[in-house]
């Protein structure tokens, strides 16, 4: 499944529900079922800088592609979060990179976030292309190299 | 105020951040800019004179509500901030020095911390912080304590933005009297509660913003006594503060205007004038008798939830409630709430330190005011309900 299709696949869970609080349910599911964070993981070099809640993402490349795993200290952001693994964990940095993100107009998330939340939904989107960038950048130039998010900024 | 957001009515528990507009108020700022819209203290023209002459019958009728001894000791800023910044800058100019200390408390909002922190780097100054118990309330004894040699103001706020606790200013204020040191009051939140009497209460300066008190946003009142007032050098250059200006030397105007440079938002100004006639008018020991029950009924329905624990349990309260539910995040539950048409504040409500003293990162704070109902908080309690249906 191509991220579009994994896109198509969130709208069309979305789309089953019209009331926005239904909607928020199933992000508050989507939160609560993402894997833990392992505590190690937990660190401020991880947090995303503009979510007003907590959000730390991690990064791990495996075979040319991007895992991500993340926690939240509320838990519509860890939906929200959890959605945006459920696109990018597990592909490549170029797909990452690459992505033209349609979903989140389609299911009215934007719309229905507060301004610094839709803020942060921006934030961790683009924490994860640079993420996406910076591995994609020492692919070509040091094979298997792990960045830190310091020399992604 | 008639709304519906969400296709719900509104429920508005957001006062101690703003509150809504009498319709009065409206229209007399509308009736300003109509009517007779000209700058004040300016023209030799009739519109200027109409207009200079609203602007100084909304100073007296401020004075006297804050029951403050003469007009001059009243001047017109844009709000709380602009007040404290006024203060810590005219004040750390004129009596300030190295080593000395200005004492504040642990419950301020940052407009009454950051302002003296800057003085402080500015003058070589020394910042000393009031504690508070665990249930938010200074502790007088500490503050006795802090008080030393080289204390020169100490700045507290009459109730907590944060937790709605009412802080003793007047035994405070006693207390820095007795060592001849001056008092500031940050008023923002008091004086809405009908708490600002200034012979009463004895304070040196008082700040607050008109906007929540039912005025205008962008206008706002530094209460000083004129002997301080007098002694303090302006902390703005500019038009209607001078008497004369040549480029050798300019002379300052007499109070308040040597405090109020450049065109002050004079129609906000009339609305706040308004704002307190319609207050009078309506009786504040009504409000206060009312808001006063607002805050027994909303104390007693969100303490009957187990997952609901109340930060500052005070009994001396304004109707302000910080309360945080187990296990869910603030912002989750604004959120909820929000969609439900509830609209509360989530976060640490500019008051970082507070949030520390109590081991959190931030609460949900419903602020109520006279206009709010019984009912409004029956459904902010089924709205509670929802959320911990959701999230727990």
């Amino acid at each position: 499944m191509d991220i579009n299709e994994a896109q198509n696949r969130i709208i069309e869970e979305f789309s089953a529900f019209d009331d926005w609080m239904d909607r928020y349910s199933l992000l508050i599911e989507k939160g609560k079922e993402l894997p833990t964070l392992e505590p190690s993981h937990k660190k401020n070099e991880y947090l995303i800088e503009g979510c007003q809640s907590k959000v730390w993402l991690y990064p791990e490349f495996k075979n040319g592609k991007i895992f991500f795993s993340a926690d939240s200290d509320a838990l519509i952001t860890k939906g929200i979060v959890a959605l945006l693994i459920e696109l990018f964990s597990g592909r490549t940095p170029h797909e990452i990179k690459n992505a033209e993100l349609y979903f989140i107009d389609k299911i009215g998330l934007r719309q229905n976030l507060s301004p610094t939340r839709a803020n942060g939904l921006l934030a961790m989107i683009k924490q994860m292309r640079l993420y996406a960038m910076a591995y994609e950048y020492k692919m070509k130039n040091q094979p298997d190299g792990n960045p830190s998010q310091q020399n992604t900024k | 105020m008639q709304r519906e957001v969400y296709g719900k009515k509104l429920v508005y528990f957001d006062n101690a951040a703003t509150t809504q507009k009498p319709q009065c108020v409206i229209d007399a700022v509308d009736e300003v800019y109509k009517n007779y819209n000209a700058n004040v203290h300016r023209g030799v023209h009739a519109l200027s004179d109409m207009a200079s002459e609203a602007y100084e019958n909304a100073r007296e009728k401020i004075r006297a509500f804050i029951n403050a001894e003469k007009k001059e000791e009243i001047i017109f800023t844009s709000g709380t901030t602009a007040s404290i910044n006024a203060v810590a800058f005219s004040f750390g100019e004129k009596y300030i020095k190295p080593g000395d200390e200005i004492i504040i408390s642990h419950l301020e909002h940052h407009s009454n911390i950051v302002p003296w922190q800057m003085m402080c780097e500015r003058k070589g100054a020394k910042l000393k912080v009031i504690p508070v118990n665990d249930n938010g309330e200074i502790i007088l004894d500490e503050y006795i304590k802090l008080i030393s040699g080289k204390t020169r103001l100490v700045a507290v706020t009459q109730v907590s933005n944060a937790l709605g606790i009412v802080v003793p200013v007047r035994e405070i204020t006693d207390i820095a009297h007795k060592y001849d040191i001056p008092v500031l009051i940050d008023g923002a939140q008091g004086i809405q509660h009908g708490m600002a009497d200034m012979r009463s209460i004895g304070c040196d300066f008082y700040a607050f913003s008109g906007h929540k008190i039912y005025g205008p946003a962008g206008i706002g009142v530094l209460y000083g006594k004129e002997k301080y007032l007098e002694e303090m050098p302006p902390y703005q250059g500019g038009g209607d503060m001078i008497k004369s200006v040549t480029f050798e030397k300019t002379v300052f105007n007499d109070l308040p205007f040597k405090f109020e440079a450049g065109t002050t938002n004079f129609p906000a100004a009339v609305g706040l004038g308004k704002a307190v006639d319609y207050l009078k008018s309506t009786g504040i020991e009504g409000i206060t008798a009312w808001e006063n029950k607002l805050l027994s009924y909303a104390t007693e329905k969100l303490s009957a939830f187990d997952e609901v624990n109340i930060i500052g349990n005070s009994l001396n309260k304004m109707p302000i409630i910080s309360f945080v539910i187990r296990g869910i995040h603030h912002y989750d539950a604004g959120m909820i709430l929000d969609k439900l048409g509830i609209a509360v504040r989530t976060g640490n409500h500019c008051a970082q330190p507070v949030m520390d003293r109590f081991g959190i990162d931030g609460t949900i704070r419903l602020s109520m005011c006279f206009y709010n109902t019984t009912d409004e908080i029956d459904i902010l309690a089924k709205g509670i309900e929802k959320v911990l249906e959701l999230f727990l």
